[in-house]
């Protein structure tokens, strides 16, 4: 999660911010902070496992129990204990975006350098193919794909790589048309030609010369996208195409569950895991968001214009 | 969507060659749907399997034609859907192109109300926070657009049916009519399947009210999910018109804050909003599978979401299809839309 800082640390934006930005930046921070720290702590923290239907001495938690003191947040309809799945859910959640934006970006900023660099009929037919995935409702792809992968519901790890893959596929576009969008402006600057003239291959310019400037962007995209991904993931497993209950907590798939709760007046099911998948997106979006701002003069506070923007 | 270069000098010529593009874009769209589901083995052992003995798993594969290569598959299912033929439900032994006159319908009403719960919210909200920009008021409503893009659209419909349908009892918890009114339109001669049409033209006052109680909930999750999108969008494209130097001369010359903000650079800001109400199909599609689950609107995303569970691949690959078809020629008309309105474009 942390390893995006090494471009753009939010340290530093977090000094040129002021007022109500580097208040949203902070408060991100703050919970994208407590959110992997949850994940790591995970075992140390949830009072019991996720799959744990009984106590130490073989009692049953009992199902829709109201919070007591015993459960915190009470325990879901399968009769497991809410506090403890939002707890792990965390854990799932960060390797799905780790998993994800890794794959993705990866296969993304190679596509998205080849095409800018290369032009010709190799740019249009990605481009062509990049639009249609881009345009189509992502969510239907992820359920085509988290079908093949694992056939539906599955175990921790094919859970994790059919919702991580699924999120890969539709994330790749938007790599791929931020760095051949700055690879095409770049690929005109003129020490691009020296290098040429110097007699430098493409692969060396490409990914010598251009990579590091075309690359800029991307941790923008990346924090946004990690939202994007915990919000599929809940989608999957909300249609039941996520991580099996015995295998990992997944939010989406209690959310699922708790649907005939509401309609009961069970509150405590569906308030908690959809409570932590809105702080984990919010907290992902008010970092990206801050960075954005940030970035982008047009939408820096005024105070600001005295730090510069460039590098 | 961006256009492409060289994409000539008449208008004409830029919608012949958008429009041409539609076929690739279908053509990929299917051939990937094709590939995926396919990749999985036959449909009919998918749905079937364990149900039915081997013997006639194999007459039925055989007589459907999956045990041929999977090439000349391929090429006679492109052949099919260029007839407009989508083919049939394996469980329901429905055409998929009738799913869409009778579901289709349904979601493209929830589509409907959940785009003007987006507009009537988000484009207001968004010029202030552009005109208050930097203030309390720009922070809260950027912290609304935040949250209301943070909140996954079925969270936010079991919230609002746990306060408006449970625990304050005044809205209807599920689905699009009460029996009584579904019964009516049913009976009525043409449908539309938009209820709200449907129930005016009965003409009976109760049935409008139940038709209207029944989609404020389903609309407002969708809608307010699309709300937060153009909050946002419709504010970063104000603050970077207001800094443009045709608003700097209306202010000079006198002209009131407010009115610059309502009148000189509403149109300019409005544009970019046309654009991503297209590209928002997609997003409002896969948020109506969720919606409609949540609130059983029996619509086509609850229909899809009842053949994935039934694991009828052949509906779902027909359905999955149908939206590509559906998602490429929305596009394109956004498309035409935003040449004829955007003066930048020039042809």
């Amino acid at each position: 999660m942390r390893n995006f800082l090494w471009r753009i640390p939010p340290f530093k934006q977090l000094k040129m911010s002021f007022g109500v930005q580097r208040l949203m930046l902070a408060v991100g921070l703050v919970i994208v902070s407590i959110f992997v720290l949850m994940a790591a702590l995970a075992p140390l923290i949830a009072p019991y496992g996720f799959a744990q239907l009984q106590y130490e001495n073989g009692e049953y938690f009992g199902a829709q129990e109201p919070p007591n003191p015993n459960h915190l947040l009470g325990t879901t309809v399968g009769g497991f204990d809410v506090l403890s799945r939002v707890i792990w859910g965390t854990q799932t959640a960060l390797m799905v975006i780790i998993v994800a934006v890794i794959m993705s970006i990866f296969i993304g900023v190679i596509l998205g350098l080849i095409s800018g660099y290369l032009g010709g009929w190799v740019d249009r037919v990605l481009v062509l193919v990049a639009d249609a995935v881009y345009a189509f409702p992502s969510l239907l792809l992820a359920i085509a794909l988290s079908i093949v992968i694992s056939g539906g519901r599955s175990g921790l790890f094919t859970g994790i790589l059919a919702a991580a893959l699924s999120i890969t596929v539709i994330f790749i576009p938007q790599y791929f048309r931020a760095v051949r969008a700055e690879t095409l402006r770049i690929k005109q600057e003129a020490y691009v030609e020296s290098a040429r003239v110097l007699g430098a291959g493409n692969l060396r310019i490409m990914f010598r010369h251009i990579f590091r400037n075309a690359t800029r962007t991307l941790p923008l995209i990346f924090t946004l996208n990690a939202s994007e991904a915990i919000l599929t993931l809940a989608g999957l497993g909300f249609l039941g195409f996520g991580i099996d209950p015995t295998m990992g907590a997944e939010w989406g798939y209690d959310l699922n569950r708790s649907v005939s709760d509401v309609s009961a007046g069970i509150w405590w099911t569906s308030i908690f895991p959809g409570l932590a998948i809105v702080l984990v997106v919010l907290g992902n979006t008010l970092v990206g968001e801050s960075l954005n701002d940030l970035a982008d003069p047009r939408l820096r506070a005024r105070q600001s214009v005295e730090v510069a923007g460039d590098e | 969507m961006a256009k492409q270069p060289g994409a000539g000098n008449s208008l004409l010529k830029y919608l012949a060659v958008r429009f041409t593009l539609i076929f690739p874009t279908v053509l990929i769209l299917i051939t990937m749907v094709f590939i995926v589901m396919r990749s999985i083995g036959d449909p009919i052992t998918a749905a079937l399997g364990g149900k039915l003995s081997n013997e006639e798993l194999e007459i039925r594969i055989e007589a459907a034609g999956y045990n041929r290569p999977i090439l000349v598959q391929y090429f006679e299912y492109l052949g099919q859907i260029f007839r407009g033929d989508f083919g049939s439900t394996l469980t329901t032994n429905k055409p998929i192109t009738d799913l869409l006159g009778t579901y289709g319908m349904a979601t493209l009403e929830l589509a409907v109300y959940a785009i003007l719960v987006a507009l009537v919210v988000g484009i207001p909200l968004g010029m202030l926070a552009a005109k208050r920009r930097d203030t309390a008021t720009d922070a809260g409503l950027r912290l609304f657009a935040i949250l209301a893009y943070a909140t996954p659209v079925f969270f936010v419909g079991l919230l609002l049916k746990l306060i408006f349908a449970v625990t304050f009892p005044i809205l209807p918890v599920n689905g699009r009519a009460s029996v009584n009114t579904e019964l009516a339109i049913t009976l009525m001669d043409n449908p539309t399947g938009i209820y709200l049409i449907d129930a005016i033209r009965l003409g009976e006052a109760e049935f409008i009210f139940d038709v209207i109680s029944h989609a404020i909930l389903p609309g407002l999750a969708l809608g307010l999910l699309t709300a937060g999108i153009f909050l946002r969008l419709v504010r970063t494209n104000m603050i970077g018109t207001l800094n443009t130097e045709f608003i700097e001369a209306g202010r000079s010359r006198g002209v009131r804050e407010s009115r610059l903000v309502t009148s000189h650079a509403f149109r300019p800001a409005l544009i970019p909003i046309i654009t991503v109400i297209g590209m928002q199909i997609a997003v409002l599609l896969s948020g109506a599978v969720l919606t409609e689950t949540t609130f059983e609107w029996k619509g086509l995303g609850f229909q899809l979401a009842q053949y994935l569970n039934a694991r009828d691949y052949v509906a779902v690959q027909g359905i999955v299809a149908l939206l590509a078809v559906i998602v490429a020629l929305t596009n394109f008309l956004v498309d035409v839309l935003v040449a004829l309105v955007d003066p930048r474009v020039k042809f």
